[in-house]
């Protein structure tokens, strides 16, 4: 059952600051995932207060980087329900988890941040690896 | 382990993906919750059973860290008496031999 909109809003709107834009219906994921041209990451939020609690100011952190994915959407998990499941069926190879993060090169994922990989790791932690994975896949397709 | 507690208030490895093996071949990999007189309770639970010709444990615990937990448990319990070895799952290593 999704929380109440009220508690999870500062969530949303933590990853909207960033510069990530929410995929909240299926017709949004699919016009958006469905176009794989370029470097894309897509977050799958949570409302897991340490694990998300750590992933959103790692990604956000990430996101200064020079080298950084040409879009960030994200997908709310136990929120927006359909659109999270619509999201996941394009790495389904990849086992559900939350938070977690799938970065997308021209429609192949070539890098994903399970939530195992997240928890009891600091934003820092975290962060590092992730522009560790931006200097490797979009480093000739930053904006 | 860092010795930073993950969820404060609760055990070092609450919210942590583990690896459990028992006394009866089987490995389980699924989020601690918490350890009891009963047993140990996980969250999401993937299982591996050694058997013929199937992939052997090593396999099972690194393709679920490359490719998440394919949980087959949404929770439970492993009884107290049959855990032999609890491992962070981003830390977990075969033993050595002998």
């Amino acid at each position: 059952m999704p929380y109440d909109p009220r508690i999870v809003q500062p969530m949303r709107e933590e990853m909207v600051r960033m510069g990530a834009r929410e995929l909240t219906t299926v017709g949004e994921v699919d016009a958006t995932l469905g176009d794989p041209k370029g470097s894309m990451l897509v977050f799958v939020n949570s409302v897991c207060g340490c694990a998300a609690g750590a992933a959103r100011p790692a990604l956000a952190q990430a996101l200064t980087h020079p080298n950084r994915p040409q879009q960030v959407v994200t997908v709310f998990a136990g929120q927006d329900v359909e659109a999270a499941a619509r999201a996941r069926q394009y790495f389904s190879e990849y086992a559900p988890s939350s938070p977690s993060m799938a970065l997308i090169v021209d429609g192949e994922v070539v890098h994903f941040v399970h939530r195992h990989m997240i928890e009891g790791h600091p934003p820092a932690d975290v962060a590092r690896s992730l522009t560790a994975v931006f200097d490797q896949h979009c480093a000739t397709s930053s904006v | 382990m860092s010795g930073h507690v993950f969820h404060p208030g609760h055990s070092e490895l609450h919210g942590i993906t583990v690896v459990v093996e028992t006394a009866d071949q089987v490995t389980y990999v699924g989020r601690y919750h918490e350890e009891t007189t009963e047993g140990l309770l996980l969250h999401d639970v993937a299982e591996h059973r050694e058997a013929p010709g199937g992939p052997s444990r090593s396999d099972f615990v690194r393709q679920t860290v490359k490719f998440g937990v394919r949980s087959v448990h949404r929770h439970l319990v492993i009884p107290a008496g049959t855990l032999r070895r609890l491992t962070r799952l981003v830390e977990w290593q075969e033993p050595a031999a002998g």
